[in-house]
């Protein structure tokens, strides 16, 4: 196994994670000097890049120098060469939710760049067409916010009596 | 009294909301003089910075070509080829294909919020429901990234069961690919050969888990029931069966020049441009990349099966042909030496707090009924924490992104599908072909929408 030195971390708290070498997390303004970095460090692929909503779950565990906020942008990197996986967090504050686009260093990441967008409302500075994927184009709303209610269907059988 | 034929024509006008339901707005592909450069240079191919120097020059994109030379047209999301409900919008200059857009979200019935709904004894109910080609697998990504949280190592037997069901599903996905790429190339018959292999696994499935997909059966502690008697001997048949008609479709499509001329040198893509759109599974290998999750970062029990990793040259649709037909061999070859070496013991983690207790138990114990009862109700409580887990299925990395609070739901559950990753090399691997290839090209990407939309 080829040893890959992870001096792109350097200055970036870090913690270990469950299945994973190591996961870094970079404020918004290193972000992409951190992702370029790695990838000069033989992460070839972005497999995957989601955001999650951490509204009503604040008191995450996170290491020192890292402030909570309420989104957090998580992309998982892969080194094929190294055989080991990276993962980093960025804390998105909710009144200023933009982040910048990693088009520019993984053309791969822009699908997945505009279902975080569609889905939480996230924008990426720098995304060439960042336009909602899933959810119609007139949809208001993000669905996957915590905030956002799931609707719910009342099941109705044909020969049950109407409502009382 | 005569008819008035000078009366004025009935005038159907054409209602406005069947139009606008389906319209997609800013998603779609738009005229090149309405695009802006940007957009117009990612969808012509200056998306891949492979290194300097190869970067399209914007000057070579053709901005002021008039848009009465080309014309945009609409295929699916109806259309018979695109398996499922992919809509693509291409720009085509005569026959040649210039741009293409790939427009999804038509099956999008928001499965990851669902996830947060139920708990992680009804996730895999859920997530079995995506690739509804290999549901085994995204139960078993599920399961691992749970297992993962609960810091719990399931027994033997259940590790080598959850190995043959995957190997098994992965014989049945991609004899069903090679049915639905033959009968988008034109060759019927092999629809039918393929068709007609993939029930003996669906049987083998039903037999075991009750459904033939959408099964429910590898769960977080293990799998649901134990394998039925005489197990072996129906998966022997599988192999012998499925391993001679498999130099059949040699007979048939492998050496047949019609079969050959539309697909050798089709839908070409290097090992780069793989690399930088996120490409994995026959995709990426078919480019030469020896990279398979089952190889590279073992999971379950592959580490002790012997098997090769298949890889192409070209990476055309010939090489993805071929590569999914060595690899339906190579999964009869593991499933073989599963059956040598299945140990016995218990199928599932005997740990009360995960697994339900035996329906016999329920009437002798208090003890169980109440763990019986805080199961199905409440579920199972996981430690806090986040985890990605990663397996390799027969389109790509599938990988399940979870994070728990602590809670026994999910507060929350990313999949990553390796098909809705892979849609995004159509518009490369159609650029500059025909149009009746790219037919072909979609084929071979293989996209199942379910996981696509999610």
């Amino acid at each position: 196994m080829t040893e890959i030195s992870l001096g792109a971390l350097s200055g970036v708290p870090t913690a270990a994670g469950v299945g994973v070498d190591q996961i870094a997390f970079p404020d918004r303004s290193s972000y992409v000097a951190t992702i370029a970095g790695l990838k000069d460090a033989a992460f070839e692929m972005v497999t995957d890049l989601c955001c999650v909503d951490y509204l009503g779950h604040p008191g995450r565990t996170l290491p020192d120098g890292v402030t909570a906020e309420r989104f957090e942008v998580v992309v998982n990197l892969l080194s094929l060469s190294a055989k080991r996986r990276v993962r980093v967090r960025v804390q998105v504050p909710e009144g200023d939710a933009v982040v910048d686009s990693l088009f520019s260093l993984y053309p791969g990441t822009e699908a997945m760049e505009r279902e975080a967008f569609d889905m939480f409302g996230v924008r990426f500075d720098g995304h060439p067409d960042l336009t909602r994927i899933l959810m119609p184009e007139e949809w208001e709303g993000h669905p996957l916010r915590k905030d956002y209610g799931t609707g719910r269907v009342p099941i109705q059988f044909k020969e049950a009596p109407g409502p009382r | 009294m005569t008819a008035d034929f000078t009366e004025t024509p009935r005038v159907i006008e054409r209602p406005t909301w069947s139009t606008k339901e389906t319209s997609e707005g800013a998603q779609e592909l738009s005229f090149r003089d309405e695009t802006d450069s940007a957009e117009l240079g990612r969808e012509v191919g200056a998306v891949l910075r492979l290194e300097d120097g190869k970067v399209l020059d914007p000057a070579q994109i053709d901005f002021d070509r008039p848009d009465d030379e080309t014309m945009i047209i609409n295929m699916g999301p109806q259309h018979p080829s695109t398996h499922g409900v992919l809509r693509l919008m291409l720009e085509l200059d005569g026959e040649v294909v210039l741009r293409t857009k790939p427009i999804i979200g038509y099956l999008h019935t928001g499965m990851e919020k669902t996830g947060e709904e139920l708990t992680y004894v009804q996730g895999a109910t859920n997530v079995t429901r995506m690739d509804y080609m290999s549901p085994f697998h995204t139960e078993t990504v599920f399961s691992l990234a749970t297992e993962a949280l609960l810091g719990i190592e399931i027994p033997d037997r259940a590790v080598w069961i959850r190995t043959l069901m995957l190997e098994l599903n992965r014989l049945s996905s991609h004899l069903l690919w090679m049915a639905t790429n033959g009968m988008d190339l034109g060759s019927t018959s092999m629809m039918i050969y393929g068709f007609r292999e993939r029930e003996m696994v669906m049987s083998f499935f039903e037999k075991t888990t009750g459904l033939r997909f959408n099964n429910n059966f590898v769960r977080p502690g293990g799998v649901a029931a134990d394998l039925p008697d005489g197990w072996e001997d129906d998966v022997a048949v599988i192999c012998d069966t499925v391993l001679a008609r498999s130099f059949e479709y040699d007979d048939l499509l492998t050496g047949q020049p019609i079969f050959r001329e539309r697909t050798e040198g089709v839908g070409g893509l290097t090992a780069e441009e793989a690399l930088a759109l996120s490409v994995t599974g026959p995709l990426l290998r078919s480019t030469g990349v020896p990279w398979d999750l089952r190889r590279t970062m073992p999971y379950l029990a592959y580490g002790e099966l012997d098997f090769d990793v298949i890889v192409g040259t070209y990476g055309d649709n010939f090489d993805r042909y071929a590569l999914r037909l060595a690899e339906i061999r190579e999964s009869i070859r593991m499933i073989r030496q599963i059956i040598e070496k299945m140990p016995s013991g218990d199928y599932r983690i005997q740990d009360p707090k995960v697994t339900p207790p035996p329906r016999g138990r329920i009437d002798a114990s208090m003890e169980a009924l109440i763990h019986h009862f805080k199961i199905f109700t409440e579920g199972f409580k996981v430690p806090e924490g986040e985890v990605y887990a990663a397996i390799e299925s027969p389109r790509g990395e599938l990988g399940c992104y979870m994070v728990s609070d602590g809670s026994s739901k999910p507060f929350r559950m990313h999949i990553r599908g390796p098909s809705f990753v892979n849609l995004q090399v159509l518009p490369l691997l159609l650029r500059g072909g025909l149009l009746s290839d790219a037919v072909a090209c979609i084929s071979s990407v293989d996209p199942v929408m379910g996981e696509v939309d999610r």
